[in-house]
């Protein structure tokens, strides 16, 4: 029923899909380029002449490639040779009391580098302190031990600090994806319908078929659509994060929870996804069948716009918070279910009948709505005129109606 | 397979845009459809195709209702070009017959023919909107009848056409009515009309003012033109009892009359004047009738 697609989705399908191949392997770019660039000097002024050793040996305990050089020349000539590019950084300690060095490089961006040398030198500090007290590496180790802090939470309700931060990872993306997928996909809806309209076609498409055929019809495409965009994102997003495997990239599965995948969730997110689409697939074309020209449509479609983002800021706001009040409530909102009750159902434990409610309300609306959409549709589609408000509404249902 | 319209009524909240319409067009027959604009024309289409129902009355086919089943018979050129922009002209036929319930293959074929009938087979690759009007304009009725329609609604199938393609598709709709198909048109054109219809109907203001065979409708008219070709001032002429109107045109003058016999006084009158090129008893143009019982001048 809906025409093949353009060669624009086509490309804009595979940009998403290099993108993400991109950002996950952004790491490993960034170290292809900028690998054989530094030579990782650092010059050390070193007035007691035994601190550079010690620095050395250091920064090769923790890996660093950075190595330490002593040097004879003067700080003003260190300094002209940053500036002319010469040197990268160089380092000034002076021992005393307490060790105290000073690093200067071209900018203060290579906060990276200057972390790596203050720890060396914190370490070598530590050292001599300890030997100045006569602790013995073991006591030095005793005295840094971490400490053993947990926390557990008492409501069966919630998950474990833990299992939260976890799935918030997870949750979050999902929700954006929903996030997006209720915005673009209803929105195309919305446009293709008044393009239609606007050229004239469509009273060739409803003297062919029935326009409530051709409304389903239409979001049936468009979804079907949407569900195979997502899954080539999908499978996309995790070819690129399995090629790229990096040590990076599995930190940070395991950080956004990936490693510990929960079927349920991703089960949930698809439903939501789907349900969220129609409610707002129903919403979309119903707006679109009202305008006559295309430039209307983003006017009639701003109120729907705002009970989206409405929802996204109670679902994001909710991820810090998912067992709030006003979370709980909207919810069960139909429109607002399909962002916030995943929300709850990705980081709550939260029994079965209440997203199945939810989803349940959802459905009667979307049922409604769709029945309520057919009758202005009708009539809509066959309307043209310069008023573009809701109020048409009325005169759309009064158009297609029978008798 | 007859067309019934019956009784038809269309209110839109207090205007009435379609008053007590009723019409028959036989089988095999193409019926003219003229009205000033606004008069309803594309409403009654509306009613008819199924896309509105009438607040009273009825429309059938065949004693059936028009529906979304008898969509495959059906052909309908909407007064505005409705084409996809953006889609290849044969794709889009082969879509849009294939709507219609047309296989694919023969949708392809049927589309090749009606091209290269149209001698546009080379517009077959190219977006609609590539296309000018007119050849816009021919892509849209092979949409209206690549599917092999019955019955075939045209709003304006003319307009915007230069001579030569007008004749192209009069003798395209003539030869798909030769076929059989029941054929119903609404044009500006009286000329058209005339030429192509066997029935007629003028419409003003939702009401059917004049309907019947052109014939007829020419003969209840009433009334007939006499033309005269000559150099004398003709002014005198037009007190002559029986007289209803009177023209001057530019090698002579136009009389309108009700009577035959006024015809015979008017040429013993004008030979008295002098030199006669030319005594000529016409029938009233459809055009003549339209202005006088829609009431504007209109062109």
């Amino acid at each position: 029923m809906t025409k093949a697609r353009t060669k624009s989705f086509i490309i804009t399908t595979l940009i998403v899909a290099a993108g993400f191949f991109l950002l996950a392997n952004l790491p490993n770019i960034i170290d292809a380029f900028s690998g054989e660039g530094g030579d990782n000097v650092i010059h050390v002024v070193d007035k007691s002449g035994e601190l550079v050793a010690q620095l050395q040996a250091q920064l090769e305990q923790s890996d660093s490639e950075i190595q330490a050089m002593p040097t004879d020349l003067s700080e003003e000539e260190l300094k002209q040779g940053i500036t002319e590019g010469t040197i990268e950084a160089y380092l000034i300690m002076e021992a005393g009391d307490a060790l105290s060095a000073r690093y200067v490089s071209e900018s203060a961006n290579e906060i990276g580098a200057g972390r790596e040398v203050e720890n060396a030198v914190q370490e070598i500090q530590t050292a001599l302190t300890a030997e100045r007290l006569g602790l013995s590496g073991a006591e030095v180790g005793e005295l840094f031990l971490p400490v053993n802090f947990e926390r557990e939470a008492v409501s069966n309700s919630s998950k474990t600090e833990e299992e939260m931060s976890q799935a918030r990872g997870l949750v979050y993306i999902l929700i954006l994806l929903i996030y997006i997928a209720v915005i673009y996909y209803p929105n195309m809806i919305a446009m293709e319908v008044a393009n239609e309209k606007s050229s004239r076609v469509m009273e060739i498409l409803i003297s062919s078929v029935s326009p409530v055929k051709h409304m389903f019809a239409k979001i049936l495409g468009i979804g079907t659509l949407g569900i195979v965009q997502m899954m080539i994102f999908g499978i996309a997003g995790y070819f690129a994060f399995k090629t790229s495997a990096s040590e990076l990239t599995e930190g940070f599965f395991s950080v956004m929870g990936f490693s510990d995948i929960k079927v349920a969730t991703f089960l949930f997110a698809v439903l939501f996804f789907l349900l969220g689409y129609f409610l707002y697939a129903v919403l979309a074309a119903l707006l679109g069948s009202l305008v006559s020209r295309t430039e209307d449509v983003q006017q009639l479609m701003l109120p729907m716009m705002f009970l989206i983002i409405i929802a996204s800021l109670i679902a994001f706001s909710g991820i810090s918070m998912p067992d709030a009040n006003y979370v709980t409530v909207t919810s069960f909102i139909p429109f607002f279910a399909p962002l916030v009750m995943f929300l709850r159902v990705g980081m709550l434990d939260i029994p079965i009948w209440e997203p199945l409610l939810s989803i349940a309300i959802m459905l009667v609306t979307i049922g409604i709505l769709g029945w309520f959409g057919a009758r202005v549709y009708r009539g809509g589609v066959l309307m043209y005129g310069s008023s573009q408000s809701l109020k048409d509404i009325g005169k759309a249902i009064t158009l297609g109606n029978k008798k | 397979m007859t067309l019934i319209v019956d009784h038809a009524t269309k209110k839109f909240g207090d205007f009435t845009a379609v008053d007590d319409l009723s019409l028959k067009i036989e089988e095999g027959q193409m019926h003219g459809f003229l009205g000033a604009n606004g008069a309803g024309k594309t409403t009654t289409f509306r009613m008819i195709l199924g896309l509105l129902d009438p607040t009273q009355g009825n429309v059938t086919w065949n004693g059936k209702p028009i529906n979304y089943e008898t969509s495959p018979y059906i052909g309908y050129l909407p007064e505005e070009r409705g084409l996809y922009p953006k889609m290849k002209v044969e794709d889009q036929l082969i879509y849009l017959a294939q709507l219609r319930k047309m296989s694919k293959e023969e949708a392809r074929k049927e589309t090749a023919v009606w091209l290269e009938r149209f001698e546009v087979p080379h517009y077959a690759d190219k977006k609609v909107e590539e296309l000018s009007k007119g050849n816009q304009q021919k892509i849209q009725l092979i949409a209206s009848l690549v599917h092999k329609p019955s019955l075939i609604i045209l709003d304006e199938p003319f307009s915007g056409l230069d001579p030569v393609n007008v004749g192209m598709l009069k003798s395209a709709i003539l030869d798909v009515q030769k076929q059989g198909a029941t054929i119903m048109f609404s044009s500006h054109r009286m000329d058209h009309v005339e030429e192509l219809c066997d029935d007629m109907s003028i419409l003003d203001h939702g009401k059917i003012v004049v309907g019947g065979s052109i014939r007829e409708v020419k003969r209840n008219f009433g009334k007939q033109n006499v033309r005269l070709k000559m150099d004398q001032d003709l002014a005198g002429l037009s007190r002559l009892p029986g007289v209803e109107k009177y023209k001057e045109t530019i090698d002579g003058a136009l009389f309108q009359i009700t009577e035959e016999s006024t015809a015979q006084h008017i040429l013993t009158e004008a030979m008295k004047l002098g030199q006669l090129r030319h005594f000529s008893i016409e029938e009233p143009s459809l055009e003549e009738i339209f202005i006088a019982k829609v009431g504007k001048a209109y062109a």
